[in-house]
């Protein structure tokens, strides 16, 4: 049987990892929107850098964001003998 | 070495061997169009080929196990489930329309690309683990087990119903279209002959046939998109990356566009096309009367013409009187829609990287929203996260679903980029008389439009017009390659489109036969019974949707954007809070459902036909109030409504820790 306090506390890590992960989402995709005129202003490689987040960049943030979630998810349940059985 | 990394082995090479075989095969297509094989062979060997592979994936699928046929036996790899996902995912509309509505609408037109790719964080991080960890079937299944009794279900089998009803109805346009451009075939022929080609996939193996055959229609349509766009930036800039090398387009672009927006005679056809808005608007202020004069002038224009004038000019007016509508309320619907036409072009263009040109701030933020909440709760979507091994590989497998939509979806910008490039400076100031076949051919299927405004005989900006659909089809041509090209196209188009069809299919006849049937009706019903019941359903489901894909109704383009904003309100917060909060029970999720799912529908029709309008949001963007408000409902009314059972807060507890999960080969019933 697994204690309790153990539970809650992967738990909140969770919730801690996926807090994280949305405060990002949000920032690279609205946030980024709403700041669009002046990320514009930069221009790398010829791309004004508030077209280039909503046309590439954000999406290469999604991306990795959600693979660095399934590898930290994944380690979080080794921490606390919560992963599936192989 | 275990059985599992065997079996992920084996399919890497049997895929890898398929592309390997499916990339010499359109090598031999070229070749063999290079020694004079016919264009309309090319397009019906593409359309033969494909789906005679995708039929024989079906067949070889074939399976009488309940968890084969639901959920492909749990034994799907994270990285395969990856690309079913993807091609379940891109539809018709993904792949013909994406880069268009880029092309049309700049930088506002992102909204699509953020959203449909967006929503999969949120689908990381909020379901699809705890789906797999709670294992069975279906979407509905999940609502009906965590909270009790039929009440949820049921909703949640009208709410599938809805949703994955009208996009198959799309899907099955979109087969129509190609098949019907391609092959040379009637419209509802084509409707049909590709209904023949989802029905043999799905009906005699179910998700594991289906499974299999995704895979293989993502890699053919991931090569047709790609290939074309970027041949065309090696030809435009040397380099043969589009995702990195469109930048340099885009200033090319900007500076063209400022030339033209000042040209005086791109001013001078403006002028033209407001004033013809004038004298629509006159016309219908003057009706009926107006519509007798057009009559009578034509007639009379008929009469004067000498016996001896070219037969060609009789004919023209002949045409002009056998067009004019018919009645004054037609008259008034066809002058409308001329004079809206012809007052968008007589707008200044807004510059293509201009944010919020087109959609305003708001409505754009929320229409990402949406999309990306809708993305989440799409039912076809999420059921495809039962049939991977384990709670761990559902969460990588979101992450290849991801990476595998992300190498179409970050292309579609830099196609529209190079579309736009074209057009601007190869097309735009040339002479109308000696521009490109692609033009003619395009206008001649109306996704096209020139008008000689000002009668110079040179095209200016404001006087063409391209519909966003041409944009992807047309491009092989565009960039003058070969043939072959657009019939890889043409095949990459219709695997997107049967590839959807096929994932909504079967949840269509799923929550019929598992969660109506089975779970609601006859609990003992065998397991033959079952599954014959099950492929039975998806024949009639898909004949209904073929039926009323013949009619081609407008509105289907719109009702998918619906089908978003009514996954988005209905599912996804009684999912959500299903997993993520303990307190809530099933009186607030049933409320939340239907309260997210009336508000939504309420400001949809009611802003659509009626004139609501809150906040200024558009219909597309509906949604926007009713997630918010499913969520909260719920929230308060299981506030004041008794606690969930004991056992019902062990099942939420139970779905959270991935430890003690059903394995692929526990699956059996």
């Amino acid at each position: 049987m697994i204690d309790r306090a153990k539970l809650v506390a992967y738990w909140r890590e969770n919730q801690k990892l996926t807090t994280i992960t949305l405060i990002i989402w949000f920032l690279v995709s609205y946030g980024a929107a709403m700041m669009v005129n002046s990320l514009n202003n930069i221009t790398i490689l010829g791309f004004p850098l508030g077209y280039y987040m909503g046309a590439q960049g954000s999406l290469i943030v999604f991306v990795l964001l959600i693979a660095n979630y399934a590898r930290k998810m994944n380690q979080i349940d080794k921490k606390y003998g919560l992963a599936e059985e192989e | 070495m275990t059985e599992k990394t065997v079996f992920t082995q084996k399919l890497g090479k049997i895929y890898g061997i398929y592309t390997g075989v499916f990339m010499a095969f359109v090598i031999a297509l070229g070749i063999a169009e290079q020694m004079g094989l016919q264009a309309k062979y090319i397009g019906w060997t593409f359309m033969g080929v494909t789906i005679a592979v995708y039929a024989a994936i079906g067949i070889m699928s074939r399976t009488a196990k309940i968890s084969e046929y639901y959920v492909a036996g749990r034994q799907v790899p994270a990285f395969f489930n990856g690309m079913a996902t993807g091609s379940d995912w891109m539809s018709a509309a993904s792949f013909i329309g994406m880069a268009g509505t880029i092309y049309a609408f700049g930088y506002d037109g992102l909204a699509y690309v953020m959203g449909w790719t967006g929503g999969y964080v949120l689908l990381a991080v909020f379901l699809a683990p705890y789906l797999r960890k709670f294992g069975q079937y279906t979407i509905p299944d999940f609502l009906g087990a965590r909270y009790g009794g039929n009440t949820a279900r049921t909703l949640g089998i009208i709410a599938a119903i809805i949703a994955s009803f009208t996009y198959l109805i799309a899907q099955v346009t979109g087969v129509g279209i190609i098949t019907s451009r391609f092959l040379g075939i009637p419209f509802n022929v084509g409707v049909f002959v590709g209904l023949g080609g989802i029905l043999v996939c799905s009906m005699l193996g179910g998700m594991r046939a289906v499974t299999w055959t995704q895979v293989a229609q993502y890699i053919i349509l991931i090569i047709a998109y790609l290939v074309p766009v970027t041949v065309m930036s090696y030809k435009t800039t040397g380099v043969p990356i589009p995702q990195l090398m469109y930048g340099q387009v885009l200033q090319k672009i900007d500076v063209k566009e400022k030339e033209l927006i000042t040209s005086p005679a791109e001013q001078a056809v403006r002028d033209l096309w407001k004033k013809r808005a004038e004298d629509f608007d006159a016309k219908i202020k003057a009706l009926p009367a107006s519509l007798d004069e057009e009559k009578k002038a034509l007639d009379a224009k008929l009469a004067a013409l000498l016996t001896d004038a070219p037969a060609k000019d009789k004919e023209a007016i002949q045409k002009s009187i056998k067009d004019l509508p018919k009645t004054p309320e037609e008259a008034k619907e066809k002058w409308t829609d001329a004079k809206k036409a012809a007052a968008g072009n007589a707008k200044t263009p807004k510059p293509y990287l201009q944010p919020f040109a087109r959609m305003d701030m708001l409505n754009m933020l929320a229409l990402t929203f949406c999309l990306m909440v809708g993305t989440a709760g799409l039912p076809h979507i999420l059921m495809r996260f039962y049939t991977v091994p384990s709670v761990k590989a559902a969460r990588s497998s979101v992450a290849w679903s991801l990476f595998f939509i992300f190498l179409l979806y970050f292309t579609a910008p830099a196609y529209a980029a190079f579309a736009m490039n074209e057009v601007l400076t190869n097309i735009i100031g040339q002479s109308i008389a000696t521009l490109p076949p692609w033009v003619a051919s395009w206008t001649k299927v109306g996704l096209v439009s020139i008008k000689d405004m000002n009668g110079d005989g040179i095209l200016q900006l404001a006087e063409l017009t391209i519909k966003p659909d041409a944009i992807v089809l047309a491009t092989p041509e565009i960039a003058g390659l070969p043939y072959v090209i657009a019939g890889l196209v043409a095949a990459g188009g219709l695997a997107a489109a049967l590839s959807t069809a096929d994932g909504l299919l079967l949840t269509i006849s799923n929550a019929l036969s598992h969660d109506l049937y089975y779970k609601m009706v006859n609990p003992k019903a065998s397991i033959l019974r079952r599954l014959t019941i099950s492929r039975t359903l998806l024949v009639i489901s898909a004949a209904v949707a073929a039926y009323v894909g013949t009619y081609k109704l407008a509105i289907i383009v719109e009702l998918v954007a619906w089908a978003f904003s009514l996954a988005a309100a209905s599912f996804f917060p009684a999912l959500v809070m299903g997993i993520w909060s303990k307190r809530a029970n099933k009186t607030g999720a049933v409320a939340g459902m239907i309260v997210g799912l009336g508000i939504t529908l309420f400001y949809m029709i009611g802003s659509r036909f009626y004139g609501l309008d809150w906040f200024g949001i558009k219909t597309v963007s509906s949604g926007i109030f009713g997630i918010p408000i499913g969520f909260i409902t719920i929230w308060i009314v299981s506030r004041l409504t008794a606690e969930p059972s004991h056992e019902m807060q062990e099942f939420v507890e139970n779905v959270r820790y991935p430890k003690g999960a059903l394995k692929a080969e526990e699956a059996h019933e």
